[in-house]
């Protein structure tokens, strides 16, 4: 059976439970379709042997009656943030020369446990931070999609890795970690689903962090329903991570009912931003008619601190980062460059081993941490952060769900916004207020630019209230009936 | 007792604050199951998180949280029903994670108070600023290598207790006697060990002076790693003095940490001020708060066990024991205990003063700690039991402790297997007495004569001729009997 690559998670449990093909049929599928699109260099370290070993576990297991779960023998990348026991972990940073975990996070572990089969870890923009994958030591992402001249375009970041391989069908589904944006914008890039749970949802334990009151890992998937699968298996308390929800688990797949009739989705003006595309416009207003068609009731709202989010969170996200990044300092792991005294080889090796974007952002957080700055940037930041919260929860007295475009553009050609790191910020206007006020949201593919790249919309919910968000993603998804593949 | 230093142009006073750093005794670290325990091969005692690496997380340990509500309930002091770690920002070789998770501005500890009991049996009280819980840093070792630094991780996240004072110590002595205090206090709770030899409490001391009469606090230094109590007054000394003379020279002392070298009783500059780290204080967002219930703080207010202050309050007004031994015997929980086997049933003043001046006097006369003592407090009731039933004198109880000193054992047995009993036999005493009086006429005429002192040459003959048996007060009755005859 050829193709079983672009199989959804869906598709693959019902043929593997069927008996139509295996996980190691499977698996091969997908690792010669990572040998084909190798030139998307969407992995930084490929693991066909232990892809192959899993999924020879996972055959076994079926025929002994004891499949693990959905997941069971699915063949997925995995984010390289996420550590993993005796695999290589460079977070895409210099840093990490040769570091490989004796642990494995909780959210690939839970994966593991499950029976996902691991393809390789996925390229990504340095420590997550960028919003085109344009950062890693490893390399540009390419994403498949290519614009009409022709040209390389960026799969959006920081897990560009991921979507790129999604959308490429070099795996049926990716974890990605979303702090800013980081699963919603690339899965727009590409044309894919990415689900952002609510903060807590998943646990941060072995997923290297940027940004600790953000950093959240979520999936990366074909469809709505694939995105319900692999949620469920990531997801869960875990006592490790201090801020995981200690909540029982809902089943977000039959969350999956088709029906929104009666639901009230909000439409906030402030997203209406200058020099927006005409067609991410046209496209969120037909997003809300389909939603309309379908039963759901529109109501204009207002999120009045929107326009604060991106500069709080260019605060808040650099100084914890900045912290969390101490420990590369080239004493007990990764790469070293000696110097004449221990400052001098601090200096020689984060000089050496971080990437510009990263020193920006950790000089950035230095900045507005230092004596005589914290009230003026770290203190007000978190205070309108509050605020932006608060926006949140007044809205959701009115409505549901929240409906926004994923992103203010398509993907665009690699090489641009590099010299212009505010263009480059504004990638994440429409998903940081989210991540700011640790809300779930997702993006779907909605439809097509001009210029023939997907364009998502996004749908954020209430705290915890992802089968929502799933329900109501899963009745747009029907209704923009996005088939449209790369490359063709 | 004041302390007063002479300036050339004015007398001056010392301000003392000492910032004391307890390790909370608990079997696994404060944010990770790495092993607390003291000594281990280097880097045995070492978690995930401890070394730093990606993706660690720190999860509280709430024992540790207990431990330090139980030392601020004992401290007298306010305990804050929600506390916040926070990251403190520095590098250093043996601090992996690159920065130390603390308690900054809302600790667990608020204000309380200890007393100190000083010379004359003189009590001063002193103000705790705040107790707050940190994880300890690691160990750097320079000496194992030419040209590297080594690094051990054991001691990396062990949980501490800061204890900070307020500035009200004005003498050695007090900060000396603060430091004593405090752990007796944490001992008797069992939160820290107050092991200072194993670095378990170890003390940064704040000095500066000030001109006798003023109000102002003046530039201090701050003393690291002062860990003695001895070393904590020399440090105090050398420090006033230090101070005082800068400011004669018109000169004055600058901000700045400084390290104290215990071989000379000196402290030398650190860092300054212009080199201090700005630390970038900001809320852990891996921890969420820690918040406290009533309940959860009453609970543990049950459990507290009675303290020095209690104990040596009930020692003076239940035992009628003078402030003094009172505040010897509670000092530590182990010499307390020890005190309260021998008392137990008889009476307490004697049993104090023995274990004060005897038993405390051979103990260190020996290099011992009371743990280690060759005399076990059931043998001394013992002894004291044969004193009040006149089986033995006082004099000769001494000698029955020596020997219980030198070999142990029971005083029973030593006054049986050496015939030491006391003479309480009337008939046996007079036959001493007769032979006396009978072989010494001149000084029975002198008695008779009016010459009165020369009972107690009397009476020393006796005891000489019974070896110390006879019983004292016999003999002098017995004596005063037959030379007013």
């Amino acid at each position: 059976m050829s193709d079983l690559n672009k199989l959804t998670i869906a598709d693959a449990r019902d043929g593997l439970a069927k008996g139509d093909f295996s996980s190691v049929e499977l698996t091969e599928s997908c690792l010669a379709s990572m040998t084909a699109s190798k030139g998307l260099n969407a992995f930084i370290t490929e693991t066909p042997e232990i892809a192959l070993e899993r999924a020879k576990e996972s055959d076994e297991r079926r025929l002994g009656g004891k499949a693990e779960s959905a997941m069971d023998g699915v063949p997925i990348a995995v984010k390289d943030l996420f550590c993993t026991e005796g695999v290589l972990t460079t977070a895409a940073s210099h840093i990490l020369d040769g570091y490989t975990p004796v642990y494995e996070s909780t959210v690939s572990g839970n994966l593991r446990n499950d029976g996902a089969v691991m393809l390789g870890k996925a390229n990504l923009d340095e420590f997550a931070m960028g919003s085109a994958n344009v950062t890693s030591y490893y390399g540009n992402v390419i994403n498949p999609w290519k614009g009409s001249d022709g040209k390389d375009l960026v799969p959006g970041g920081s897990s560009g890795g991921s979507a790129a391989a999604v959308a490429g069908d070099l795996c049926l589904a990716a974890t990605g970690t979303d702090t800013g944006g980081s699963i919603r914008q690339p899965a727009s890039f590409c044309g894919i689903v990415g689900l952002k749970p609510t903060y807590g949802r998943c646990s941060r334990w072995g997923v290297v962090a940027f940004a600790s009151s953000l950093d959240q890992p979520g999936p990366m998937t074909k469809t709505v329903r694939d995105a319900a699968i692999m949620l469920q298996s990531m997801a869960g308390h875990d006592s490790k991570d201090s801020t995981s929800a200690p909540i029982d688990l809902p089943d977000f797949e039959a969350a999956l009912t088709g029906d929104v009739k009666g639901l009230k989705v909000g439409i906030p003006k402030e997203y209406r931003v200058d020099g927006m595309p005409a067609e991410i416009e046209a496209l969120w207003q037909k997003g809300a008619e389909w939603l309309k068609a379908a039963g759901a009731e529109i109501v204009d709202i207002s999120l009045p601190h929107t326009k604060y989010a991106l500069p709080v969170y260019y605060i808040v996200a650099p100084a914890e980062a900045s912290a969390n990044l101490a420990r590369y300092d080239g004493v007990r792991y990764g790469l070293r460059v000696e110097g004449e005294s221990i400052d001098d080889m601090y200096m020689n090796t984060r000089g050496e081993g971080f990437g510009k974007e990263v020193q920006r952002r950790v000089m950035i957080g230095t900045y507005v941490l230092s004596a005589g700055y914290y009230d003026a940037y770290y203190l007000k930041a978190q205070q309108i952060r509050t605020l932006i919260a608060k926006d949140f929860t007044d809205a959701y007295e009115q409505v549901d769900v929240i409906l926004t475009p994923t992103a203010p553009s398509a993907a665009f050609p690699i090489g641009e916004n590099l010299d212009d790191p505010l263009a480059m910020y504004l990638n994440d206007v429409f998903t940081v207020p989210a991540s700011m006020a640790g809300l779930p949201g997702i993006s779907i593919p909605a439809g097509l630019s001009e210029s023939g790249l997907p364009l998502g919309l996004q749908l954020l919910g209430k705290s915890f209230d992802e089968e929502t968000v799933l329900r109501v993603a899963g009745v747009m998804e029907t209704a923009a009936a996005f088939s449209a593949k790369p490359g063709q | 007792m004041s302390y007063i230093i002479q300036g050339e142009t004015c007398d001056w006073e010392v301000v003392i604050g000492l910032e004391v750093h307890c390790q909370v005794t608990s079997k696994s670290k404060l944010f990770s199951g790495g092993s607390a325990s003291f000594g281990g091969e280097p880097n045995d005692h070492v978690d995930l998180l401890d070394a730093g690496l990606p993706g660690m997380l720190p999860v509280v340990n709430e024992l540790a949280v207990e431990q330090a509500v139980r030392t601020g309930l004992g401290l007298k002091a306010q305990i804050n029903k929600r506390s916040v770690f926070s990251r403190k920002n520095y590098f250093y070789a043996d601090m992996p994670l690159g920065y130390q998770i603390t308690q900054y501005d809302q600790p667990t500890v608020g204000e309380g108070t200890i007393l100190l009991e000083l010379e004359g049996g003189k009590t001063k009280e002193v103000g705790i600023e705040r107790l707050h819980l940190e994880a300890d840093a690691g160990k750097s070792l320079h000496d194992q290598h030419p040209s590297k630094t080594f690094v051990d991780l054991n001691r990396a996240g062990v949980a501490l207790m800061e204890i900070v004072s307020k500035p009200d110590m004005r003498t050695p002595e007090e900060a000396g006697a603060y430091v004593r205090k405090l752990r007796s206090i944490v001992r008797y709770l069992e939160t820290c060990d107050g092991n200072m030899d194993e670095g378990s409490m170890r003390c940064d001391v704040n000095v500066s002076v000030r001109p006798v009469g003023a109000d102002e606090l003046r530039t201090r230094c701050e003393i690291k790693n002062v860990n003695s109590v001895r070393f904590v007054m020399q440090a105090v000394e050398y420090e006033a003095q230090r101070h005082v003379e800068l400011y004669d020279e018109g000169e004055e002392p600058v901000q700045e940490t400084r390290l104290f070298d215990s071989g000379n009783g000196t402290t030398r500059s650190m860092r300054s001020k212009e080199h201090a780290h700005d630390y970038r204080y900001f809320p852990e967002p891996d921890l969420l708060p820690v918040d406290l219930t009533d309940d959860y703080i009453d609970n543990i207010r049950k459990t507290l066990p009675e303290l020095p202050d209690e104990r040596r309050e009930r020692y003076i007004s239940d035992f009628g024991l003078s402030a003094i031994d009172a505040g010897v015997l509670v000092a530590e929980r182990e010499n307390a205990a020890y005190f309260e086997t021998v008392a137990h049933g008889r009476d307490a003043k004697m049993a104090a003063n023995w274990v004060t001046t005897n038993l405390f006097g051979a103990l260190k006369k020996n290099g011992k700690h009371i743990s280690e003592s060759p005399v076990s407090a059931e043998n001394l009731g013992k002894l004291l039991d044969l004193i009040a039933d006149n089986t033995i004198s006082g004099r000769i109880a001494k000698d029955v402790f020596e020997e219980m000193v030198e070999n142990g054992g029971d005083p029973e047995k030593i006054v049986e297997e050496k015939g030491l009993k006391q003479i309480t036999d009337t008939g046996a005493i007079e036959g001493i007495l007769d032979d006396i009086i009978a072989n010494n006429p001149g000084q029975v005429e002198q008695y008779k004569g009016g010459n009165d002192k020369l009972i107690g040459w009397f009476v020393g003959q006796v005891m000489k001729a019974s070896q110390g048996k006879a019983n004292p007060g016999m003999v002098n009755k017995l004596l005063k009997d037959k030379l007013s005859d």
